[in-house]
């Protein structure tokens, strides 16, 4: 699996963030999207499809 | 109204643990249908979640609550839009709305609130110890609601908070449905005016506070204007003063008649993210925030609206709806509510919706874990709910231990 972000969309609501630190951080200047880990495995798999299903600009998609 | 509308808006909740019965027989019946709205006019009203997502991130649905053709919720609105005047964020489209909203987004990244948690429990401590050492019976309006977020946005603002009466009283007068439109118009005029000067004052010599740091910052991209940020000021203040507020009332009365719900956050702590977001889905206080007018025909739902037509996605109805979420009527902390539609959705999704969580997850920890044998001094359905406001909540909320 591999996160794909479209930052054009972000909308900055850290809601990725809120479901999965570890896979999502947000920039300090204006709260976009920054992907820490693109490829989660395991257990990080069911958070990346919750952050994708709760992100209200619909920047993130999954390539499986 | 005409035969094509079978109801009219906004509508009257007759449970406040519900939304207006109605929104459950336009969901199921009609998803996509018209409603009379109170100046003559007519809209769409959203009912499914799905197309409630599909409408608010859709920017072929305007935001811009100055436009002459824009849904008026209340008699006389439209008579008193000023399509000349500064537009708040939230009447803002593309081009203008992205970088507006960016340029204040770092204040509310998950990472910086982080840092105001210890900040917002000593603020919630300091009001649970006020209530314990007052009467009993007191009000948890006005002995936790209101004054928690209304210290954390105005600290975080660099807002005086010996001026909040002032700007509550004004508050109250712009959320109030029956508030005549010369009078709503004057007192977000008040609160305008009164966040000009105070930010003029910080011009001098900018303040390490939200306010100032943005003068700081807009300067520096040769963006900054004192109205413009007047305006985003009093929308945090305003925002910030009366949402959370009614989310903790209403909360504390659900969880009170759920005893169930509520050992399980009192065993376990590590619920009460899950219990903020389904107190939010399942009391949505807001849904008259969410109008857009379609600037393009654009088909929803099987039914095709054209541009200049009015649009309601009502949240409520989404988050209520059995599509998206499994018996949607109970309250059930566990459900993973997450994708609930109370902030909105798209690019105007609510931008201290993170503030609010953690509010209120403070809020709620501290509050059962301090007062445990809290219980209401009055019959639920004697409570003085607002059943008149444009943000749903309590006016007081009488509670003993």
């Amino acid at each position: 699996m591999k996160i794909i972000a479209d930052t054009s969309k972000c909308v900055g609501a850290g809601q990725c963030v809120l479901t999965e630190p570890a896979l999502f951080d947000q920039s300090e200047d204006d709260g976009t999207i920054i992907v820490l880990n693109a490829t989660p495995e395991g257990e990080l798999v069911e958070k990346a499809r919750e952050a994708v299903h709760v992100c209200p600009g619909q920047a993130l998609s999954l390539e499986e | 109204m005409t035969t094509t509308e079978k109801h009219e808006f906004p509508m009257a909740r007759t449970c406040p643990f519900a939304p207006p019965p109605a929104y459950e027989e336009i969901r199921e019946e009609e998803p996509v249908s018209r409603v009379g709205l109170p100046d003559g006019g007519w809209a769409w009203v959203i009912s499914r979640h799905e197309d409630v997502r599909t409408v608010l991130n859709d920017r072929r649905f305007s935001a811009d609550r100055q436009h002459p053709d824009f849904p008026a919720l209340v008699e006389g609105e439209a008579a008193s839009r000023r399509p000349d005047e500064e537009r708040f964020l939230i009447a803002m489209d593309p081009p203008e709305h992205g970088p507006a909203r960016k340029a204040v987004l770092g204040e509310f990244t998950v990472r910086r609130l982080e840092a105001l948690r210890p900040r917002i429990q000593e603020i919630v401590d300091g009001q649970i110890d006020a209530l314990l050492a007052g009467p009993r019976p007191g009000d948890l309006v006005d002995s936790l609601s209101l004054p928690v977020p209304s210290l954390v946005i105005c600290e975080m603002l660099g807002v005086p908070y010996t001026d909040h009466e002032f700007f509550q009283e004004n508050t109250v007068k712009v959320i109030k449905q029956s508030t005549p439109p010369e009078e709503r118009w004057a007192a977000m005029e008040a609160i305008q005016g009164y966040m000009a000067d105070l930010i003029a004052e910080k011009e001098k010599n900018p303040p390490d506070d939200l306010l100032g740091r943005q003068i700081v910052k807009l300067r520096a991209d040769g963006t900054y204007r004192r109205t413009a940020l007047a305006g985003m000021g009093l929308l945090l203040l305003v925002a910030g003063h009366e949402t959370t507020a009614n989310m903790i009332s209403l909360s504390t009365v659900a969880f009170l008649r759920n005893p169930e719900q509520l050992a399980m956050i009192k065993a376990d702590p590590g619920r009460t993210l899950d219990a903020v977001e389904e107190m939010l889905r399942y009391f949505t206080i807001i849904d008259v925030a969410t109008a857009r007018l379609c600037v393009e025909d654009i088909e929803v739902g099987g039914q095709l609206i054209r541009a200049g037509e009015g649009v309601l996605a009502l949240g409520h109805a989404a988050n209520r709806d059995p599509r998206a979420f499994e018996n949607p009527n109970e309250l059930d902390i566990e459900r993973g509510a997450r994708h609930h539609v109370a902030f909105g959705f798209g690019p105007h999704q609510c931008l201290g919706q993170n503030l609010a969580r953690m509010e209120l997850q403070i809020v709620f920890d501290t509050l059962f874990r301090r007062v445990p044998g809290l219980e209401l001094a009055m019959d639920v359905d004697e409570l003085p709910f607002k059943d008149d406001a444009n943000i749903y909540g309590l006016y007081q909320l009488p509670v003993t231990w």
